[in-house]
Formats: C-alpha cells, structure tokens, sequence
C-alpha cells in the first residue's frame, strides 16, 4: 500500500479536517488540537493508521477535526470502544480524547480498566474541572465549594486527581501538562506516543466560559514559575522564577524549602525517578496541589510492561503453535460424535 | 458390595437376561434431581450422550438453581436435568417424567407432583436422614410411610454402595460421596440397556489428570451398572426400540455451544475476524468460555469491565473490521441499549445475542423466559431500529449465528439474536454439516478512494465498509445525526427525516430476502398458532395431537421478528383464529396486532417453565 507519507512528507495540514473548529473562541481545547496535529507528522506513522475515538462533552469534538480515521462515540465509553478497536488491530495508532465528566465520571469504570490492562491506547484527558457541553455544572475534578448551576451552595463532592486514579489503576505511563505551555504539551504528547501499553496524559484545560482562569497561576506569565514543577527525571524537583524552591521528604509529607535557608541544598530534595517500579514517589507527586505546593507538570511514571495487545497476540500464537491452525470442518466435527448409518 | 467391582458385567448380564423381562418403549421422559453438589447435570448430560449415540432423538431441560451450591438438602437447592427421548422425532424435553431419579428428599418433595401417576422413583435411600427429611418438611419418611403406593419405587442405597465400592480407593469420605452421580448413571445405563463401555472411555478422557478419580468414577458407574443387573430390585428392563434417525454424523450440542459453532463459521465463511466482547452473565456465559478456548481460530476473546464496555469493544471491533459480537441475557441487555443506538447511528456490523432469563432486574437468572422481545425490538431511544431474530432450537441456534452475521455484513447494521436459559443450555443431538455446503458470506471492504462518501449506499441502502488504515479515505463518524451523503455532523431538519427513513428503510428491507413462511398444516382453516424461540418443540406436538384429532389448526414459527416476514399478514388472514403463546405477558401478540390489527387469543406464561404440550393442546381444544 503506498501511503501518502512515501510520496511526500506528512506536515500539520495533513491533519487538518474540513470542519469548523466549533469550541468558543479562547477555549484551551484548540492549543491542545494545534499541538496534536503537529507532532502526529513526525511519527513516521501514515495518516490513514491513525484513529481517534472519543466520548461526548466539548472536548470530545476533537476528532472531527482530526484528518484521520475517528469516532465521536458516546458519553465515557471511548475507552472501551478503542480498545476493542486497538485489540482487533493492533498495528494501528490509537487515540482516545476525553474530558474530566467524560473519562472520571461516567466514564470511570473504562478509564482504570484500561490503565489496568495496560493497552497501547494514547488517552488525552482535557481536565477543565467543569462540564463545558452541558454548560457549567461541576465534575469530579471540581474543587469541593464550586458554585456551579447544579451546586448554588457550592459543591460538597470530594474531588480527585485524574493522574492519582490513574496510577492507582496501574498505570504504566501518566503524564500532566497545561494547555497554555505548548511545547510542553507537544513534547509530553510525543512522550506519550513513544510509550507501550496505555500512555494518559492529563491536560489542564482551560474553559473560559464556564471555569475561568482555574489554572490562571499555572497559566499566568508572572506566576506560572511559581505555581508549577516540572518534573525531570534524575532531577531533583527544583522551581520557582529563581529557581531556588524545592520539595522535600519530611516523614511521608511534602515540605516546601528554599535553596540556601537552613542550609537547604539540592542535595535534600526529592529527586523524579520516571522509571520507578514502587509506584510511591509518583503517587506521592500527583498530592502536590495548588495553592500549598506547585502542580507537578511532566511524566510521573513511565514503566516498559508488555502491552495487552502484545500479550493477547502471543496467546493466539501460543494456541495456533499448539492445536494447529482452526478447521471449521476439524471443530463441528469436533467433541463426542456418533455416526448413524 | 465390594465384591461388585470384580465381578463382570457381561457374565452377569447373561445370567440376568433369563430371568429378567425386557419391556420395549417408543418413549421416556427422565429427570434426574439431587442437590446442586450431586452432580446431577452431569449424570443427565451423559445419559442424554448415551442414548444419542443409539440413534435415538433426544432433548433435555437443565434446571438448575442459581446458587451454585445451595447449602445441602434444602428444597431451593434442587437442580434437576430433564431428558425426553424416544424412537421418534423428539421436540420437546417432555411434559410430565415417567422416571425420577432422586438423590434426596428435597428433591423427591419438589418434583413428585411432576410424576406420572404410577411413574417409577428411583431413590437414594441414603440420603434420606431425618436432617435431611426436615429440611424438605418430611414429618414421616415417605420412602417408608406408604405414600408412594401410587408409584413404583425402587430404593437404592446410592450413596452406601457407592463408598462399599470405593473404599479401597484411597479417596476422601467425600470424594467418595462425589462418586455418587456415577453410580447412578451406572444404574439407570443398565436399566435403559445401554452399554457403559464408551462412558468409560469418556471418564477417563474427562479425568485424564486425575487417575485416580477416573478410576473411583469408572468403579462407581460400574458397581451401579452391576448392581442393576444383579439385583432383584428390578424385574424390568426397558429397551427403546430402534429410531429412524437421518444417517449422518451427530453430536450432542446445546444452543450455546452451537451459537458459538456458528460464529466461528461465519467468521470463516466471510473470510473476516471474530471479535467477542463480553461480560459473565447468566445463561450467556458460554459462548463467551467455547470461544475462549478457539483462540487458534481467527478469533478475539475479550472480557470486558462490564457489559457496556463489552458492547462497546464489539463496536471498535466492528469499525476495525471484524465481526464484532457480545453476548449477554437481560440485565445485561439493558446496559448495552445506548451503545447499541450508536452501532446504528454508526451504520457498522456486529451481533449482539441475548440468551434471555426471566426478569425483570436480576428476575430468575437460571429460569427461561421470552420476556425481552419488545426490548430487542423497540427498548432504544430514538428511533432505532434493529433487525432481531430468535432461534428456535438448540442446533439452530448454530444456523441463526451465522444468518445474524450475513443480515449484519449485507445491510451494514447491529442484528438481535435471542435465544433463551431454555435454548441455551438444553441439548439434542445435531446432525453435523458439511462445510461445503455452508454457504459463503460475501464482505467487501471499500479501499477504492475514488468517490468515497461515507454514507452513500448500496441497493440494499447499506453504507461501505471502510477499515481504518485504508489510504485515502479517512472519514469521521459518531453518534451525532449526520449528513445523508458526508456524515458530516448535520442538525438540518430534512436530512434528519431524511437519514431516519433511511434507517427504517433498509431494515424493513431486509423482508426481502426471506423465504416463504413456512406452514405446518392446512393452508387455512380454523386455527393458527404463531410462536417464536423456545417454545416450538411444545407448539409443534401440540398442533400434531390436535391434527391427529381431526382439528383444523396449522403452525408458523417465526425466526425472524424485525423486519416480520413480507407474506405474515396474509397467511394471518386465512384462519378463522390465531393463537400466540408465549413465555411472557404478550409481546409477540403486542407487535402482530400493531402490524396487522387482527384480533389474537394469548397463550402467556411466565413461570421460569417451558410450556407443557398440555399448556398449548387444551388451548387448542378450548378454541376449535
Ligand atoms: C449518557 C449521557 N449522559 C449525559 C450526557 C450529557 N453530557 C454531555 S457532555 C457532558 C459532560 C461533559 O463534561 P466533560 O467530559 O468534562 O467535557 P467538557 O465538555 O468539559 O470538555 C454531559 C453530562 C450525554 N451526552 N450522554
Ligand atoms: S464551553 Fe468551555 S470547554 Fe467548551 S468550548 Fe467553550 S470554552 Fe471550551
Ligand atoms: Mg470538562
């Protein structure tokens, strides 16, 4: 098959569909399709091999203007349609693009299996802590106290952290990044892509309709430093606009430190290990919130464990190698019989 | 008793033989009861094999509790495994048992009132402690009392005998006491003069791990058989005369194991992948497990998180392009009704089977019921149709999976297929085809980018079948209402009307490639009776009773319920009456009255039971 990338080389327009991009005008969604659509030609993986699957909310329009092989599915299930789709071919680049309803609420059961089984999905969740589509109620990633439409009184839920929950579920891959730093999202979604088994990337998103500004710290030019840590592993996890902040173990907590005060050097901080197989410091990161801590930005874990899909494969050959080949004719005649003649 | 196990059956059988008397029969229904432990579903599955292997025509009923071990000796606890078979075509597991095997005294409480008056009961004797006697609200033991006079009662000693015969083999008390049900299979093979040669080659292909338990459950089917013969206890024994069955090669098989057949064969006759994507549920579960174990054929196992996320892996299986299949029973059902809505938004192929239990909610999980048509045919929003067909035997089961799939790949669109607990798990023996003379299912995939428009259709209004990875024609789809041509997403008023006309139009369109109704019977006259799934076998021997007795009554089982047969509606009209019975309140009927405005008597039961020849033959008779 000649696919258009041995003609000429695939470039950022190739992903463009001929759909209007509908998201109101400012909404985070687009930097995040923007970056996609970017990375997906340096892949070296032909266009019709891509396919992107998503539920329903506003983030979940993605695909349709995707240039790719896609799905807008229905509410939560993306992940359990791409993995019927990544099983049944798995030679194919699977996307799945999801909100905080989407993935964590009605969609919570498919998204931890899924981390669980560890199947080559690439899972981008744009986390805005509100239902966008449905305009304006508050989700599973809201802060408790919310004033939405459907808590005049203020939210009494708990929230959670997508990227605890998913490494909680096992997750092999878990990443975070915010709308506004586009390089850092293409270069966490290029993470993301290079990465067996199922890779969750966790956008910070910001609505600015119906939530605001809710990563206004992380976004501001003049906070951003501040308010966020970039994880790098073999690093010690350093930040702040001098640079001279630092986190520390103390006990099983995190403190807060300064470099140079009370004779704190980089030498006392928590250093990111991406790679470890305790899945502690990681779980430990995805606690860091704001406005006490700085929101960890970067992949927490990135595990090489075989893919569902790989395994899967190796069991169907396991059986071919051992019972032969299938036989329609070998199978009905197959278990007890009896001839009549 | 130890002795037993070294004397030989066949010298005994020719000293038996003189003075024992041979009764020849055309016909015996069985049931065989115990608690859920005794093992009584295997004793009957063997049995039901050993007269198959005879050439007689057999079918079986499986009723089981849905605890999975009750606690022991409790009247809710009795699983029981019917069998009717015959020297004739067999349609049904049979009304009322001739025989009752009896493990207990639960089971003797539970299912006496089934018995044919004067019917034969075959007794573990050891079982009936005053435990167990008060479990199953015995005040006296009616082994003893004389309130069987009725019956002819033969008492064994199953589970006495049973450990006489084990206990040099080095098993636990109670792998011994699990020996039992091989005893009385044992017992009821010599009885039923059938030979225990080829059981015994089963057990130890069955137990091939464990010697040791081959040899105590060969001993025991043994001893049993033995004991049959030696004993006095019986001065008969019965001898099905010879059936005239087609000549071929048989199996036994219940509906589930055929549906799964079948689905590997369509797969291998549309050259494409089976991909099944299921969630554990009560009666559906096995196909999920046959498949599970062809994973050397081009097939996908997959158990999802549950069973929306099992329809849904169908759906992604389906756009990849495989045959996509989930299989699941009520509850289940209902879970997967949204994913279902968008699999016809989506236009994509995929079979989604329904082994139905009674209900509503968790219902009667191991009874049998119809209850789920109207669901299959309307339960979605929207309007949604989906074409539905039910199987009306276990082995049909076989030819319905493949025919679900040809509806499926040709119109590009979900099809229902119900079966029932009934269907499901109930065996006959199944003339095994030939592969050649299946015929093929044609697919064509779409790789010709030239013109493509992902909703453009054929003449049979099916959109194209595009796998992702083909260059040149990456397209979007979704649940959203979509452009007549495009896909596109489209909100315009008249392409909605537009694309659900369109919708409705190919699956009635599907009537098309039905066959002529078949009528059992006269092509008019006083009655017709109209069924669908399970209850054919009844249906059936009914309508022949009435015919033998001079009444004017015909018979139309329908497979296939949406679209409804083209010439339904004017064979309806040729009969002064129409009679519907069915395992639920009426839904068949609802769906008839609504498409033909004929008047309709129901016939509707909704006991966890099949219908009873009798339910459908005084019918009959009340009505002509
Ligand atoms: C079964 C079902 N329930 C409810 C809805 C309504 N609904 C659509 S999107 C949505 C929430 C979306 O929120 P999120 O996933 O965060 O996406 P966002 O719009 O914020 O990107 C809801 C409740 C639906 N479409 N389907
Ligand atoms: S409502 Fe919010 S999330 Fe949705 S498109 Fe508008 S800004 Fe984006
Ligand atoms: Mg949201």
């Amino acid at each position: 098959m000649n696919s258009p990338n041995d003609i000429h080389p695939l470039t950022k327009k190739d992903f463009e569909s001929d759909q209007d991009v509908r998201w109101c005008p400012g909404c985070g969604d687009y930097s995040v399709l923007a970056q996609v659509q970017k990375i997906l030609p340096t892949l070296g993986i032909a266009r019709e091999n891509f396919a992107f699957i998503s539920g329903i909310g506003c983030s979940s329009r993605f695909p349709y203007y995707m240039e790719t092989y896609g799905m807008h599915s229905i509410h939560g299930r993306a992940p359990a349609i791409a993995t019927g789709l990544k099983l049944s071919r798995p030679e194919l680049s699977v996307w799945v693009v999801t909100g905080d309803g989407d993935a964590l609420a009605i969609g919570g059961n498919h998204f931890i299996h899924a981390m669980r089984r560890n199947i080559g999905l690439k899972i981008i969740l744009l986390n805005n802590r509100i239902y966008g589509l449905t305009k304006g109620q508050y989700s599973p990633t809201s802060e408790m106290g919310k004033r939405t439409k459907s808590t005049p009184m203020g939210s009494i839920d708990r929230p959670f952290s997508p990227v605890a929950l998913a490494l909680g579920a096992g997750a092999t891959f878990v990443a975070r990044s915010v709308d506004s730093d586009v390089k850092h999202v293409a270069s966490m979604l290029e993470r993301a892509a290079a990465h067996k088994g199922t890779a969750f990337v966790e956008i910070l998103q910001n609505c600015v309709v119906f939530n605001d500004d809710a990563y206004g710290a992380l976004s501001n030019k003049a906070t951003r430093a501040d308010a966020g840590v970039f994880l790098e592993h073999g690093k010690p996890l350093v930040f702040g606009k001098d640079r001279n902040k630092g986190i520390k173990l103390s006990g099983w907590s995190p403190e807060l430190v300064t470099l140079g005060e009370n004779a704190v050097s980089e030498a006392d901080l928590v250093v990111h290990d991406e790679k470890a197989a305790n899945g502690g410091l990681a779980f430990f990161l995805s606690q860091l919130e704001n406005p006490q801590f700085p929101v960890p930005l970067g992949v927490f874990r990135d595990l090489e464990e075989p893919a569902y899909e790989e395994l899967n494969k190796a069991m169907a050959e396991g059986a071919r190698a051992t019972k032969g080949p299938g036989d329609l004719g070998r199978l009905l005649n197959g278990g007890e019989t009896w001839t009549i003649k | 008793m130890s002795t037993l196990q070294t004397t030989s059956c066949a010298d005994q059988s020719a000293v038996m033989a003189k003075v024992r008397q041979v009764e020849e029969l055309d016909n015996v229904v069985i049931r065989f009861v115990g608690d859920s432990g005794d093992g009584m579903q295997l004793t009957g599955n063997e049995f039901s094999k050993a007269v198959g292997e005879a050439g007689h025509d057999f079918s079986t009923h499986p009723d089981y509790p849905s605890e999975i071990r009750a606690p022991t000796g409790t009247l809710f606890g009795v699983s029981g495994y019917q069998i009717q078979y015959s020297s004739r075509p067999v349609f049904t597991s049979g009304d009322a048992p001739d025989v009752l095997v009896i493990m207990n005294p639960a089971a003797l409480k539970t299912n006496l009132p089934d018995l044919k008056k004067g019917g034969i009961i075959i007794a573990n004797t050891g079982a009936f402690s005053e435990g167990n006697l008060a479990k199953a609200e015995y005040k006296s033991n009616p082994l003893e009392d004389g309130s069987l006079a009725g019956y002819q009662l033969f008492k064994i000693d199953i589970a006495e005998f049973t450990a006489n015969a084990l206990n040099n083999s080095g098993l636990s008390k109670k792998d011994i006491a699990r020996c039992k049900n091989y005893f009385a299979l044992g017992v009821m093979l010599c009885l039923y003069s059938r030979p225990f040669d080829k059981e015994i080659e089963d057990i130890r292909k069955k137990f091939a791990k464990k010697p040791e338990f081959a040899n105590a459950n060969v001993t025991a089917l043994t001893a049993g058989y033995a004991y049959a013969e030696a004993t006095e206890l019986f001065a008969t024994t019965y001898q099905m005369r010879a059936s005239a069955a087609s000549p071929g090669k048989y199996r036994s098989i219940t509906g589930n194991s055929a549906a799964a057949l079948g689905f590997v064969a369509a797969s291998e006759l549309s050259g494409v992948p089976l991909f099944i994507g299921s969630y554990p549920i009560t009666p559906a579960t096995d196909i999920l497990h046959d498949l599970s174990s062809l994973k050397n054929y081009n097939v996908t196992t997959y158990q999802a998180e549950d069973e929306i996320a099992g329809m849904c892996s169908t759906i992604g299986a389906a756009y990849g392009g495989s045959l996509g299949l989930t299989t699941t029973s009520g509850p289940g059902m209902a879970l997967k009704t949204e994913a279902l809505g968008l699999a016809v938004m989506l236009e994509l192929p995929l079979v989604v089977v329904n082994v139905q239990r009674g209900g509503p909610s968790t219902g009667l999980p191991t009874k049998s019921e119809q209850s789920d048509l109207l669901q299959a045919v309307y339960g979605r929003n929207g309007e949604c149709p989906v074409p539905v067909i039910a199987s009306y035997s276990p082995s049909d089961c076989f030819d319905c999976a493949i025919e679900a799939f040809r509806i499926a790949v040709k119109y590009m669109t979900p099809v229902i297929l119900l079966t029932d607990g009934g269907i499901g798990n109930a065996a006959e023996p199944w003339l095994i085809p030939d592969v050649a003379s299946l015929p093929k299912i044609e697919v064509k995939f779409r790789t010709a980018a030239e013109g493509f428009q992902p909703y453009a259709r054929d003449e049979n209004l099916a959109r194209a079948w595009v796998k992702p990875g083909t260059p040149g024609m990456e397209h979007r789809i979704g649940g959203l209402e979509k452009d007549f041509l495009t896909g596109n997403i489209s909100h315009n008023p008249l392409n909605h009307q537009r694309m659900c006309d369109v919708r409705a139009a190919k699956v009635a369109g599907i009537a098309k490639d039905l066959p002529p109704t078949k009528v059992h019977g006269p092509e008019s006259g006083d009655l017709l009776i109209i069924g669908w799934g399970s209850t054919y076998g009844s249906i059936f021997q009914a309508r022949e009773k009435a015919a033998a007795a001079g009444k004017s009554v015909a018979q139309v089982h329908l497979r296939n319920i949406n679209p409804l047969p083209a010439d339904l509606g004017e064979i309806l009209k040729r009969y002064k009456k129409v009679l519907v019975p069915e395992l639920n309140l009426g839904q068949l009927s609802k769906l008839l009255r609504d498409q033909y405005l004929v008047p309709l008597v129901q016939l509707n039961k909704v006991q966890g039971k099949p219908f009873m020849v009798a339910d459908i033959y005084d019918r009959i008779l009340e009505l002509c």
